[in-house]
């Protein structure tokens, strides 16, 4: 015997949450998440990942639409009554039960005989390392082993779906990265249905193989972190899957799926995304400008800082300030030196004006 | 959805256990009350034929009390779903049928057929005489309407109410219900007793000629006269407020901010009000200040100064109410004063403030809306309190006595004592409305949970020399207060006889060895034992319902949590005088018959002393953070085992402290219990009462001290318990919680 995952996928249809009467926590959101997949639920705060997330364990309640684990409708099913289980922030390991007590918890109620439930709590122990440990009161360890009680609590149970609340936020930043790949790696190990709520892009792009942006109760895009971070959807994924430099462009021709544009009198091309000709936004990451390129946009170096392993430059153009990254940190620009920036052939993409 | 789930019998064991009860209720035991309901003489009285004794089916069996015969048919039809699954609609329909019509029975004929046959003229002249009557209902209606009860709340919950959580929905309908039977249905009666002519019909007029009596709103004494009880009881109760706020303030501003070496001994203070009955301290007073008191008699010999009865009247209940409610006062206040973040008052001190200046312009307006819920709540405990204006009040009366000797006195006027309870009612809901909805908001300390690194500034000097040498002066008053108890105990005959001796302890407390075992021959022990049960058997039942009350408050969402929250507090803001009237008004007749039985005291105890237990699970629940539970949900537990096994453990601090608490003030309250009290349940303080109403004062004193001790006791074996428990706790949630 051991543990195993009997994962399954999740699908919200047209789900919306409301708060009281008129607070709309989420809305009307469509939704598939993958058996066996990690996906991430990505946003900056309010933006109702962590209500999305709870509607998927059954603490919150739809107000519409209907939400379907593996076969059935689980959209009216209590917390208590849906096979799955979940890892809160602050992990909420019982204070007044043994490490073991707490693992062994809900096994109890899913009619396992007794030593049984004890092999199995072993086993979860185990498999998050902390063999041995079953004794102690949760009071007895550290931040980072509290945090692998949890996942042990959660994972013995084999539920269809895992899910993530902010399981990372308590750690300190060495600690966040070892257990963010531990994690990734017992989820692609058992082969688990993991949802994980995060706001920190970076833990999203590390650990997911695909990730939900959200923004104001509803979906921005859906995506692998390749996909998002170079292909974003709209203006605020940009922004907020790592930095961006959001331009104001003229598309002057479209033909076929490329697209000519005209930056301040530079002229690039590029691929044209459904648009077409008319004013639209460029987002560019500051790795992805060329600094000193043969043709490209004029600027002056404002401000040049070295942080070690790169120079930073914040560039003054025509239109506005533009910020860009240069690995090469021997030779640096200058403050005040005119230059022309180019722009990589991969990296910038075309967005609508907003 | 979980595979176990799935293979789990269809028949729901809550649903089997619920019919069970009903059918055992319907078959088993007795339809109408027995004499007495801890006793069961009854099993061998006639049981089950006797018409006293008989289930109500053998009743029906015996071609008696027909009117029962309706409730079978709801109580049967849940079989018709048992193997049902939940989500099937038809489940959810019958058992919500079936329970509110059983319910819905049980009540109408409890209401329409009483002692004297149909309650109402109309049924009479509908169905004609009905020739047979019933008393109130016993073991066995009680089992069946509670069965129904839970019978329909499975129905709802099926239907998806609260998530379809039936241990939820149980327990707020089920503590509904008993509000509903013991709070509210009590204060209604009350409210049409008022209106009731000596002919038994309704009148408005009668409720106006007592409304309006001058006995009442007189206002005679500002032409030297008498003042109605009305105003004499606001203005005891204004004074009472005013001053116990300004002492309070004092004790807690000296604890806080003074270089006071002995801050201890005055937070032991506050444990005072909590271990003595209340009218212990008018009888101290009485010793000190009394004709013959100690006081008395020194000024009367050394200066020839003539003993006058000045203390019988308004200012013997006064020093009385402010030595009792002061530590009241100070408790609240202390958190208040406490709760004023010191870096507001090193900002200002920074800002080039002084130190009175600081304390004029920011800690004391900081703390002016705790000041004035101090004194609201001095307002209500005063008007409420009845012992210390009987034990002192002399001619000066007030709404609380003025009640009692409505019902007891030689007037006999039920609907008199309704009317002044409405008066007094209306003061007390009043203030208690005012302290929650104008002050609930206002509240301008900053008690985030973080350590606020900083430090209260001493007062300033000017200040910090009156204030200490009145808490001072009030600390001494109130130790030779209670020295006096205790001296008094072991006096012959105060004022006469100063010799020491144990004679009244003797009288109260001698037993005996016998061959049967020990004989308690002593006048007390008949009251004491009786109290301990009571209290006893109240004290657990009073957590259970708080502790359910505040989980749900806290723990759950639900339509009408406002209104749910606030009937279970109002019992807090119903004077105990108004409750004793309205129980004997409402539960001297069937269907609920139970005054001069013991379960009429447990269940005034359990509703007095509720909002303890719901005030102490409210604070320690909101230290849990929500997250146990949800986590325990995800788990896989249901809220049921959440609640027992998660929520209960970790309370355990809380659930001791309310079971201590509600076990003391059952011991020490008088003002309900006075009305209540039968020959045969006697409770000490009504005993105390008796014996200084015949001017016995040695005895009353010795058995109150007795009392104080005990009490002190229990308190000091709490704190012992509870201190280790919370100390445990409190590391593992600082770690768990980071």
């Amino acid at each position: 015997m051991s543990i195993n995952s009997k994962a399954a996928p999740v699908v919200f249809n047209n789900v919306t949450k409301v708060y009281g009467k008129d607070v709309v926590a989420v809305d009307n959101i469509n939704l598939k998440i993958e058996a066996g997949k990690l996906v991430t639920l990505l946003g900056p705060s309010g933006c109702g990942k962590t209500t999305t997330l709870r509607m998927i364990a059954g603490l919150e309640m739809a107000t519409k639409g209907s939400i379907f684990i593996g076969d059935s409708d689980v959209t009216l099913l209590p917390a208590t009554d849906r096979d799955v289980s979940m890892v809160f922030q602050s992990y909420a390991l019982f204070p007044h039960m043994s490490v073991m007590e707490n693992v062994a918890y809900g096994l109890g109620f899913s009619g396992f005989d007794k030593s049984e439930t004890k092999d199995r709590a072993v086993q979860g122990l185990d498999l998050v390392g902390l063999k041995g440990y079953g004794d102690r009161l949760p009071s007895e360890l550290s931040g980072g082993q509290q945090q692998r009680v949890a996942v042990a609590r959660a994972l013995v149970l084999e539920p269809q779906v895992l899910l993530f609340d902010e399981p990372l936020s308590n750690l300190d930043a060495k600690l966040r990265r070892q257990v963010r790949e531990e994690i990734r790696e017992i989820q692609q190990n058992l082969g688990l249905t993991v949802v994980y709520v995060t706001h920190d892009q970076e833990e999203a792009l590390a650990v997911s193989d695909e990730i939900v942006v959200m923004y104001n109760a509803g979906i921005a895009q859906i995506g692998s972190p390749r996909d998002l971070y170079d292909a974003p959807a709209d203006r605020f994924v940009a922004d907020f899957i790592g930095e961006a430099n959001i331009i104001s462009c003229e598309i002057v021709a479209v033909s076929g799926d490329t697209a000519t544009i005209n930056i301040a009198g530079f002229i690039h091309t590029l691929p044209s995304r459904g648009l077409s000709v008319g004013p639209a936004q460029l987002a560019v990451r500051p790795t992805r400008l060329i600094m000193n390129a043969p043709s490209g946009i004029t600027v002056t170096v404002q401000k040049a800082t070295y942080v070690g392993s790169r120079m930073e430059y914040t560039l003054k153009a025509e239109f506005g300030t533009l910020f860009s990254v240069s690995e090469n940190v021997d030779e640096p620009l200058k403050v005040g030196q005119s230059l022309a920036v180019g722009l990589d052939k991969i990296g910038p993409v075309l967005l609508p004006k907003i | 959805m979980k595979p176990l789930a799935s293979l789990k019998q269809p028949a729901n064991p809550v649903l089997i256990f619920w019919i069970a009860i009903g059918l055992v209720g319907f078959f088993a035991v007795p339809w109408y009350g027995v004499e007495d309901f801890f006793k069961f003489e009854w099993l061998i009285d006639g049981y089950p034929f006797d018409a006293d004794y008989a289930p109500a089916a053998f009743l029906l069996g015996q071609a008696e009390k027909l009117w029962l015969a309706p409730l079978i048919l709801p109580l049967l039809a849940p079989f018709a779903v048992l193997l049902k699954r939940k989500s099937d609609p038809l489940y959810a329909r019958v058992l919500i049928v079936a329970g509110a019509i059983g319910l819905g029975w049980i009540i109408l004929q409890g209401f329409s057929i009483g002692i004297r046959g149909w309650n109402f003229g109309w049924l009479q002249v509908f169905f004609g005489d009905l020739n047979d009557r019933q008393y109130g209902m016993g073991y066995g209606g009680m089992l069946v309407a509670v069965a129904f009860l839970f019978l329909f709340t499975q129905g709802i919950a099926a239907r998806g109410a609260i998530n379809g959580d039936v241990f939820v929905v149980s327990s707020i309908s089920g503590i509904v219900v008993i509000v509903t039977i013991f709070v509210f249905f009590p204060i209604a009666k009350m409210l049409t007793a008022a209106f009731i002519t000596d002919g038994g019909g309704y009148s408005l007029s009668v409720f106006a000629s007592k409304f309006f009596d001058d006995r009442l709103w007189g206002l005679g004494c500002l032409s030297g006269g008498r003042c109605g009880v009305a105003w004499n009881s606001v203005f005891l109760a204004v004074l009472v407020g005013l001053i116990t706020t300004t002492l309070g303030l004092i004790f807690a501003l000296v604890v806080t901010r003074s270089g006071f070496r002995y801050k201890r001994a005055l937070r032991a203070l506050t444990v005072l009000p909590i271990i003595t009955p209340p009218f212990v301290i008018g009888l101290a007073l009485i010793l000190l200040f009394g004709l013959s008191g100690a006081v008395t008699t020194f000024f009367s010999d050394a200066f020839g100064i003539q003993p006058t009865r000045w203390l019988y009247g308004l200012p013997g209940v006064l020093i009385a109410q402010i030595l009792a409610f002061t530590p009241i006062a100070f408790l609240v206040l202390i958190g208040v004063v406490e709760g004023v973040s010191p870096s507001m008052e090193e900002a200002a001190q920074t800002l080039r403030a002084s130190k009175w200046q600081v304390f004029k312009t920011v800690s004391l307006p900081l703390m002016r809306p705790g000041l004035a819920n101090a004194f609201l709540l001095g307002f209500i405990e005063s008007m409420a309190d009845f012992g210390n204006p009987l034990v002192l009040g002399g001619n000066f009366d007030v709404l609380s006595t003025e009640i009692f000797f409505a019902i007891v006195g030689a007037q006999y006027d039920q609907g008199k004592a309704a009317v002044l309870a409405m008066v007094l009612l209306c003061f007390t809901l009043g203030a208690f409305y005012a302290q929650r909805f104008w002050l609930g908001k206002k509240s301008y300390t900053t008690v985030s949970g973080k350590g606020d690194s900083g430090m209260h500034p001493h007062m300033p000097r000017a200040l910090s020399i009156p204030v200490l040498a009145l808490a001072m002066i009030w600390a001494a008053f109130t130790m030779v207060v209670y020295a006096m108890i205790f001296y008094g105990s072991v006096v012959e005959l105060w004022g006469v006889n100063n010799s020491l001796t144990f004679k009244h302890y003797i009288t109260a407390f001698s037993f005996r060895f016998e061959e049967s075992g020990i004989r308690w021959s002593g006048a007390a022990w008949d009251s004491f034992w009786t109290t301990l049960k009571i209290a006893g058997i109240a004290a657990p039942l009073t957590a259970i319902v708080g502790l359910i009350t505040a989980y749900l408050l806290t723990r759950q969402t639900f339509a009408g949590k406002n209104a749910f929250e606030f009937g279970t507090m109002l019992s807090f803001a119903i004077p105990g005088t108004v409750i004793g009237v309205s129980y004997i008004l409402a539960f001297n007749v069937p269907p609920i018959e139970i005054t001069g039985t013991g379960i009429i005291l447990v269940v005034s105890f359990i509703f007095r002393n509720m909002p303890v237990g719901v005030r102490a699970g409210i604070a320690s629940m909101s230290q849990l953070d929500k997250s146990l539970d949800e986590s325990s949900l995800t788990l896989g537990a249901n809220s049921w085992q959440t609640f027992r096994r998660i929520i209960l453990p970790l309370l355990r601090p809380a659930i001791l402290a309310a079971l201590v608490y509600s076990f003391v003030r059952a011991m020490t309250a008088i003002s309900a219990v006075i009305f209540l009290v039968s020959a045969e349940y006697d409770m000490a303080t009504s005993y105390i009462i008796g014996r200084v109403e015949n001017n016995d004062y040695g005895l009353a004193i010795a058995y109150s001290t007795t009392l104080i001790f005990v009490m002190l006791a229990v308190v000091g074996a709490m704190q012992l318990v509870v201190g280790k428990t919370e100390i445990g706790r409190r590391m593992s949630q600082s770690r768990t919680n980071v």
